[in-house]
């Protein structure tokens, strides 16, 4: 499979206020520090992280909705990292975004229809088309034609969120990037989104970067998952290898963290010690030095590289990735 | 897979409201009846846009007739406000005034708003220099007292109504700049508007289409208090003789023509400024509902 999407290398500053008075420089928040990611076709790619390790910055960088600072994005083999107005406006067709939160995406004023109606608009759809194109959309995310009448605030959150995935399906994208689809949804409407989700990937064969803090619901959808940390990525690899051997001390404690649901089976809980380093200012060498039950000296000054780690393709970023796997201190 | 049920039926106050499709502007508009004051501003502003329409049957008197021998007749059944010192009738005159200051409250609003809301907007959406350039400009224009700007606005049109009336429009402009941009601000950084330019709208689209329907609220607010405070700089400015000339009717402007006659014949300043008084209190009344209708969780 080709690569569809890639990042090369994106980082993402922030500038923020400077503290001091009378000085031209600004501290930085770095997001998004370095990462790179290849998302082939037709793919689930799992991008998971605490809050705040930048996994949403990098989604809207891959969709050129924030300028990365550093780095290059390629699409479809172009370089569209410089891409600007009317070339950026024809990429949008093909690549979208469905957002965390159902009921601030979308417009509060304009009904159901108009909503749908808009990137059908944008991109010149003949008007008779706009309408059978809409129940068509509503029809495909399980709401009936006769809702489209009505506005926002008189839907569910899990059918306000049905509605942004149709109009992220409107233009016949092929790449989703889906940010946080279910952390806002009710347990049970969560399911049923996902299946939702998992079937439309099937029907029009798309390519989800599915970011989320919630690990059992990325091991459900993801073929390949990343694990970010203070804007890097740590690990990198199948699901189920990552889920079933985690490599990097990062990964395995996110992985203790998940609530077991075998009452009988033993599970080893790792707690790590610490709050989450500022990403204003990041401690230096291995990010998670910080924190990590492992950590020696050449963590505190050099920063590990991503690499591989397995025959698998696993790859992480850690100085003794494949010490603490032979130590068999994790289960 | 099923569909949750939608839950459109509303149950308020023990009462089940209709399952219509209502719009945000619908649900507003029924928090605003709910509250008393604002029926009184809005019965207040029916009134005077009654006595504005049906001037000629209303008025007992022709406005601009003088009757010297009958000046300073104190509150009569002949002339039940009294008549001023060129014999006028004060109710009729009071009567046409109020068409002239819903005229200059509306087309000076209506200046304020359109100016106003476009630099707003385009400050706050592109915001960095062009948000910089619009501001500091109204911030000059908002270093000036409003009534020492349209008075030197008055000085350099020429003095007469209607420039009194672009002026008092141009000074309200810096507010309305102001709230829009601060709303557009805040609408501009949801993620509706994200998914628009995911969807590749243009900035016209979105700017138009999207952050300003959802700024609407402040605006509206601000047009109706806005009126009030339009027609009382423009009284200002006809009490200086900016305003309105003779004979005109203007409220203002009978203030100031009464004002030498305040010891002896109070009637001829008492009413028309009662006038402006009770058409600023309607106005400010509504807008005030409407500032609570239009955003709820600004209140509870």
């Amino acid at each position: 499979m080709s690569a569809l999407l890639e990042l090369k290398n994106i980082k993402k500053h922030f500038p923020l206020k400077s503290e001091k008075l009378f000085t031209k420089e600004k501290p930085l928040l770095k997001a998004v520090d370095g990462i790179s990611l290849s998302v082939r076709s037709g793919e689930t790619l799992g991008l998971v992280g605490e809050s705040g390790c930048g996994k949403s910055t990098a989604g809207r960088m891959a969709l050129k909705l924030l300028e990365p600072t550093e780095g290059e994005i390629w699409f479809k083999g172009e370089n569209i990292t410089n891409y600007r107005g009317e070339q950026l406006r024809k990429l949008r067709r093909e690549m979208q975004i469905i957002f965390q939160d159902p009921y601030a995406s979308l417009n509060p004023r304009k009904t159901i229809e108009q909503t749908l109606a808009e990137p059908l608009k944008i991109f010149g759809m003949p008007k008779g088309q706009v309408t059978q194109r809409i129940d068509y959309l509503l029809d495909v995310v399980g709401l009936s034609s006769y809702h489209k009448q009505r506005y926002p605030h008189e839907f569910s959150g899990g059918q306000r969120q049905r509605i942004g995935i149709a109009r992220a399906l409107a233009l016949e994208p092929e790449l989703v990037i889906c940010d946080e689809p279910v952390s806002a949804l009710d347990v049970s409407i969560q399911a049923q989104v996902i299946n939702l989700m998992e079937e439309l990937q099937a029907e029009f064969n798309l390519t989800y970067i599915f970011i989320a803090h919630d690990l059992s619901v990325v091991h459900h959808i993801s073929d390949r998952v990343a694990v970010m940390y203070l804007g890097k990525i740590v690990e990198l690899g199948d699901a189920g290898e990552v889920y079933s051997n985690p490599k990097h001390p990062y990964t395995q404690a996110l992985l203790s963290a998940v609530p077991e649901t075998n009452p009988h089976r033993e599970k080893e809980r790792i707690i790590l010690k610490g709050d989450l380093p500022s990403p204003a200012n990041p401690p230096a060498g291995c990010k998670f030095h910080t924190r990590c039950p492992f950590a020696e000296d050449i963590c505190r000054v050099q920063e590990p590289e991503l690499k591989l780690v397995s025959t698998g393709g696993q790859m992480a970023a850690c100085h003794f990735a494949k010490e603490v796997v032979t130590e068999g201190n994790f289960t | 897979m099923s569909i949750e049920p939608i839950p459109n039926v509303e149950v308020e106050q023990g009462k089940v409201k209709s399952t219509k499709s209502r719009s945000l502007g619908m649900e507003a508009l029924f928090r605003l009846l709910r509250s008393k004051t604002s029926i009184v501003g809005l019965i207040i502003i029916l009134i005077l846009m009654i006595t504005a329409l049906f001037a000629p049957l209303i008025a007992t008197h022709d406005p601009t007739v003088q009757s010297i021998p009958n000046r300073y007749q104190a509150p009569s059944s002949e002339h039940i406000l009294g008549t001023d010192e060129l014999g006028r009738d004060i109710f009729s005159r009071i009567v046409f005034g109020t068409r002239i200051s819903i005229q200059i409250g509306l087309i000076a609003v209506g200046i304020s708003m359109v100016v106003g809301v476009f630099l707003g907007a385009v400050a706050g959406y592109f915001g960095k220099w062009v948000d910089q350039i619009v501001m500091r400009f109204i911030d000059i224009m908002m270093a000036f007292p409003s009534i020492l700007l349209a008075i030197a606005l008055v000085a350099v049109l020429g003095p007469n109504l209607r420039n009194a009336m672009i002026a008092v429009g141009i000074v309200g402009v810096p507010q309305f700049a102001r709230i829009v941009r601060s709303a557009v601000l805040s609408v501009k950084e949801t993620e509706f508007i994200e998914a628009a330019r995911a969807i590749g709208g243009k900035h016209g689209r979105i700017l138009f289409g999207h952050v300003l329907p959802n700024s609407m609220a402040p605006i509206i607010v601000q047009a109706t208090l806005g009126i009030g405070t339009a027609i009382l700089d423009a009284a200002g400015l006809s009490f200086l003789g900016l305003g309105a000339q003779p004979p005109t009717p203007e409220w203002g402007a009978m203030l100031s023509d009464g004002r030498a006659a305040i010891q002896h014949a109070p009637w001829v300043v008492a009413f028309p400024g009662l006038a402006i008084f009770l058409f600023v209190l309607g106005f400010n009344l509504f807008g005030d509902g409407l500032r609570d209708a239009l955003d709820p969780k600004l209140k509870e």
